[in-house]
């Protein structure tokens, strides 16, 4: 970046992502999207929607950390993402617990 | 530090007064103490934003795994009914938008507008094809009279044509509606924010073109191209949930 940006408090600095790792990153997303759609095709039972959920999170990885610029962000940002991520499993898992231990669903 | 501290004596009450001493960009707010720390508190604005609208997202990833557990036949059935096709291609072309979106922020970065103008134009081509493609969609459930409401036919359900298809009981074709609320739901509001995106992408483009964002003031660009990720993420969740794990063997 500019001199202005040099002299500014190391929390802050600024990273500027380059073209190849975007490319690498956008390439590997095709071909994670590809492989979940293929994964779909073959039976499975259970790990059917397990697989494809993990190549989600994987794939929201990828986008967060280096799309967003997650992995070259400060501590501060990167802490504040995480809380939200755990609140949000919290929140999903304090409703599933309520769900899994009545005798009115399907689980 | 001195921006900070409240003026005490008459030097420093002058001195808060007097124009600014040193050099700075007409962009930095004077609240702030330089460049990196007003870009941080931005991000970080931003990244609150984008948590809120997790937990608005999560609310309805909630309810679409309750229920397809309660009424899983149902669901399945649902999903059949979904062009697999057209969805892989509109997540490759969101994909395919998201990179020209992180090749914008780059392009602002290294202030070359034209470039920046480019990759600008070319993400707002790509979430239109997205959404063209999701109109197609759209208009294929409207035809089989698969949304939710009075038109509704639980007739593809209960007589599939499919021969893998397992005929549903018309209590549980009845509940394919409720996949289908669920689907028009999270894609609509999906697709709501893809056009307030695209809204606010014209808006840049203007703005580029006067040279905004190409003189160190990135901010912008790069708050809107993680708006845009979050977008992004927000299908690669819904893509495999809506249209992947229920497939007919």
């Amino acid at each position: 970046m500019t001199e202005k940006t040099q002299e500014t408090h190391q929390d802050a600095e600024v990273h500027v992502v380059k073209p190849p790792i975007y490319l690498a990153i956008f390439l590997t997303l095709l071909a994670l999207t590809a492989l979940t759609t293929g994964i779909s095709f073959i039976d499975l039972g259970v790990f059917n929607a397990v697989i494809a959920l993990a190549i989600a999170c994987f794939k929201a990885s990828l986008v967060v950390l280096f799309f967003m610029h997650l992995h070259y962000s400060s501590r501060l940002l990167k802490l504040t993402v995480a809380a939200g991520i755990f609140t949000f499993l919290l929140l999903i898992s304090l409703t599933m617990t309520d769900y899994i231990s009545r005798a009115w669903g399907m689980f | 530090m001195d921006s900070q501290s409240i003026a005490t004596t008459p030097e420093e009450l002058d001195r808060s007064v007097l124009p600014h001493a040193h050099e700075h960009p007409a962009f930095l707010r004077h609240h702030f103490e330089d460049v990196g720390q007003q870009r941080e508190a931005a991000s970080f604005g931003m990244w609150v934003f984008l948590l809120t609208e997790v937990m608005f997202f999560g609310g309805l990833f909630c309810a679409y795994l309750i229920f397809r557990n309660w009424y899983h036949p149902a669901f399945v059935a649902g999903s059949n009914t979904l062009d697999i096709a057209l969805g892989t291609t509109n997540t490759a072309v969101l994909i395919c938008s998201s990179f020209t979106m992180a090749m914008a922020v780059y392009s602002a970065e290294i202030r070359r507008r034209g470039q920046l103008i480019l990759f600008l134009v070319l993400t707002i081509l790509l979430g239109s094809v997205f959404l063209g493609i999701k109109a197609v969609e759209y208009h294929q459930k409207y035809v089989e009279h698969h949304i939710p409401g009075p038109s509704f036919s639980i007739q593809d359900f209960v007589h599939p044509t499919n021969p893998k298809a397992i005929p549903l009981a018309p209590d549980m074709a009845e509940k394919t509606q409720l996949y289908f609320f669920l689907y028009f739901a999270m894609t609509g509001m999906h697709a709501l924010h893809m056009i307030i995106g695209i809204a606010l992408l014209f808006i840049m483009v203007a703005r580029a073109s006067k040279g905004a964002y190409t003189e160190g003031h990135v901010i912008p660009v790069e708050n809107f191209g993680l708006y845009w990720h979050f977008v992004d993420i927000v299908w690669i969740f819904l893509f495999p949930l809506l249209y992947l794990i229920s497939r007919y063997r």
